[in-house]
């Protein structure tokens, strides 16, 4: 992981590091911090990859029964179930495995891998799905055509479809019926400096802190900490797709 | 005169009569677009170049946004809802696409498409 | 050989003007159903997140890989030179065409946004085979359009040839490309082999020919104008060994997956406890779809009917439907596999559950819709310009053939 030299003045970024630790030193919950981070990337500077943002999820932290991830990232996408969950979208799951050999059950959220070789980029035939320079694995719904064959390429299944025609969205989040979607690491709160996923925080709020976000490019992120003390893998490493979520304990 | 080309001249008249008739008779029933004030004295751009550039900054944003992450608000879709979204007399805001407000007034006058909002936002957050 | 004189069917009998409208009803109903889906979404429809292309993609890839198979009879006389079959090469042509149409209306049409077609033609990902799928499509309507112009227009003549050997080479890319989409595929159990390409290469033979002969006969049975044993019997023949081969590859596909340890979860579902697809597979496919019209083909006394060889040439179509169904729909309802070794046990995006599909109305219209728009290209072409040869019969095609005259 190396370090890309930074635009902005060395010195005043030392400063806003070390002043935004100090506040972050006064939050008033755990994990969930009220002040946004001043060197966020200012709104018109375009991403780069010098961030690639990402998730680790820790299953066996993941509680049975709850939903906390799943209910939070509705609510923040604007996720609305009409009952119909065969074609309704699900941008986060959880889901529970058992081993075939010994019977242990794990349970984990499940969600967009946001890879670094996605098969969904590869097949889209006009280029709507596409992977942005900070990791992060979107659809552009403008040019989108709803043709699905991304939904069929996806080794997780993470892709849904709108089914019917939407209203009351998000004005963050927009999205209707004919194309496409999936997880997008939270993408409107990243931009806005927000250095978390809604999913993530809500994990934390309920006490579990299975699901972390982070810069998987920063060495002083708490996810890189992390995965660099925990044993974690990709889901199917074996496409060598290299995802930006990593699981520890599945 | 073949009676396959009076046909042909015929037809052509019929429709050009019908053309003039509905559009003498449409005059008036179209209504005018009702331009409601948004917010501040002023829109980012001046209005002659909105009514014909609208679509050139915002095609051009929608790009920079979702594959750049550049959010600047100038020309932004949501910033110009937050503006021009017209309130009731409760403060609610309503919807760009109803009858007779911003968006829905002129692209119907116009007829044009309007295709933002099958998936963007008819109000602001608040 | 005697110059070949084509004309224009006649086209005025009742029973011409009812088939126009039959077809024409079909389209109707199939535009009627795609307005339905488009308007009120997906929804409406079987499909799901989890089984995401269904019967429309099932008739429209049965259409476009028949549409490729049916310009093989004409590469028969212009690439592999068999002169015998230059009167039937404009008629395979026009075929070609008009099922590639059938087939792209009913892939445009299931689209979940069919308005933004513009973007699809101006905006390419050049990895994705879709993409290049779609160049490979329209370029093949434009050579053989080309084509037919070289075949129709007397002074054009000396360049069927050349241009014969582009369509079918494009044509080998097209069919190559449309069995890509499902070989390049590395999520899937079911795709995920560089097998499915040649395979729909070689499906494409069987099913072009079928329709052709069906298409043939009935043409020259409504029009009354005579047609000879000669060429049939010989195509039929062929029709018999692209069966034959296409059930090899099948067979090889299915006995190589079947060695994979990891793949006997999909095998088992597949060829046993699969419900529809299952029965689909073995009826449809592997019975209806293969052994039957082979045996029907090559039997010395029923093969040589002509009532025969069109109940054959059905059932291969019926089977291509089964093996696009079995394939399509079929291949995504098995689950993807999360995490090797472990089973799911609770999801609520249904993951490691066989997802249910059962076709909807509107998919069902849609898809037959795209064959009636097919086939009324064909019936209103023939009648405009001159695809069909005045006669067919044995002396004018071959006038060195001894044979006896078979059954009708």
């Amino acid at each position: 992981m190396s370090e890309r030299a930074d635009t902005t003045d060395p010195s005043r970024r030392g400063f806003l590091r070390r002043a935004v630790a100090a506040a972050a030193a006064v939050t008033i919950a755990p994990g969930i911090s009220l002040v946004r981070l001043a060197d966020a990337r200012p709104p018109d500077q375009r991403v780069t990859d010098a961030n690639r943002w990402g998730l680790l999820v820790d299953a066996s932290k993941c509680a049975d029964g709850c939903g906390a991830c799943v209910d939070a990232c509705n609510e923040e996408n604007g996720l609305k179930g009409t009952g119909r969950p065969a074609t309704d979208a699900q941008w986060i799951r959880t889901v529970r495995l058992r081993d075939k050999a010994t019977g242990r059950e794990t349970r984990m959220p499940y969600m967009c891998q946001h890879c670094e070789h996605p098969p969904c980029v590869d097949v889209c035939p006009t280029g709507a799905s596409f992977r942005r320079a900070d990791g992060i694995v979107l659809v552009d719904r403008h040019i989108c055509i709803g043709c699905r064959y991304c939904m069929m390429a996806c080794p997780y299944k993470a892709r849904s479809f709108v089914h019917e025609d939407l209203t009351g969205q998000k004005p963050d989040v927009p999205r209707g019926k004919g194309c496409v979607e999936s997880c997008t690491l939270c993408v409107q709160r990243v931009d806005a400096g927000d250095r978390s996923t809604a999913c993530a925080d809500a994990c934390a709020k309920a006490g579990h802190r299975a699901i972390v976000f982070g810069d998987l490019k920063d060495p002083k992120s708490e996810i890189f900490d992390l995965l660099a003390k925990l044993p974690t893998r990709q889901i199917r490493e074996d496409l060598d797709l290299n995802t930006g979520v990593r699981y520890h304990g599945v | 005169m073949s009676p396959l080309r009076t046909f042909f001249y015929g037809l052509v008249a019929a429709l050009a009569l019908a053309g003039a008739a509905g559009g003498a008779w449409a005059e008036g029933r179209t209504p005018l677009p009702t331009i409601t004030k948004g917010k501040g004295d002023q829109c980012v751009e001046p209005t002659a170049v909105m009514r014909t550039d609208h679509m050139r900054f915002l095609l051009h944003q929608r790009d920079e946004t979702v594959h750049g992450g550049i959010r600047t608000k100038r020309h932004s879709l949501k910033e110009c809802i937050e503006c021009h979204a017209a309130r009731d007399a409760t403060g609610k805001p309503m919807p760009v696409t109803a009858e007779g407000q911003f968006c829905q007034s002129c692209h119907s006058f116009a007829a044009v498409h309007l295709d933002c909002f099958s998936c963007h936002a008819t109000t602001p957050d608040k | 050989m005697k110059k070949v004189q084509f004309l224009e069917i006649e086209g005025r009998s009742l029973g011409y003007y009812a088939l126009l409208g039959v077809l024409g009803l079909l389209v109707a109903v199939g535009l009627g159903a795609a307005h339905y889906m488009e308007h009120h979404g997906h929804v409406v429809t079987g499909m799901s997140n989890q089984v995401v292309w269904g019967i429309p993609h099932v008739f429209a890839v049965f259409l476009i890989v028949a549409a490729s198979g049916a310009l093989n009879v004409a590469s028969i006389a212009s690439v592999f030179g068999k002169t015998a079959y230059k009167p039937l090469a404009p008629l395979s042509g026009l075929l070609a065409i008009a099922f590639l149409i059938g087939g792209l209306a009913v892939l445009v049409l299931d689209l979940g946004r069919p308005d933004r077609l513009i973007v699809a033609m101006t905006h390419y990902n050049f990895k994705s085979i879709f993409a290049w799928n779609i160049f490979l499509y329209t370029g093949f309507a434009a050579i053989v359009a080309g084509y037919l112009w070289m075949m129709l227009d007397r002074r054009m003549s000396g360049y069927s040839t050349p241009v014969g050997y582009v369509a079918f080479i494009w044509r080998l890319i097209l069919t190559t490309g449309t069995g890509s989409i499902f070989g390049f595929l590395v999520a899937r159990d079911a795709y995920d082999t560089a097998l499915l390409a040649p395979l729909f290469v070689v499906l494409s033979l069987a099913y072009g020919m079928a329709v052709f002969l069906l298409v043939l006969m009935a043409s020259y049975r409504w029009t009354e104008r005579p047609l000879g044993d000669v060429l049939l019997l010989r195509m039929k023949n062929l029709l018999g060994i692209f069966v034959a081969a296409g059930l090899y590859f099948v067979a090889v596909y299915h006995l190589t997956n079947l060695y994979f340890t990891e793949r006997h979860g999909f095998e088992r579902y597949i060829l046993l406890d699969g419900g529809s697809f299952a029965q689909v597979f073995w009826l449809g496919q592997v019975l209806l779809g293969g052994i039957v019209p082979l045996v029907l083909l090559f039997h010395p006394t029923l093969g040589r009917s002509r009532t025969v060889i069109g109940v054959a040439s059905a059932l291969v179509i019926l089977g291509g439907l089964a093996q696009m169904y079995v394939t399509i729909p079929g291949g995504q309802a098995y689950p993807l596999e999360v995490v090797p070794g472990k089973e799911v046990v609770g999801s609520t995006f249904f993951d490691g559950v066989v997802a249910s599909y059962s076709p909807s109305l509107p998919e069902v219209a849609l898809g037959v819709g795209g064959i009636g728009l097919a086939l009324l290209l064909v019936a209103v072409a023939v009648k405009v310009l001159r695809f069909l040869p005045l006669t067919l019969d044995d002396a004018s095609v071959d006038p060195h053939h001894r044979g006896a005259a078979a059954s009708a």
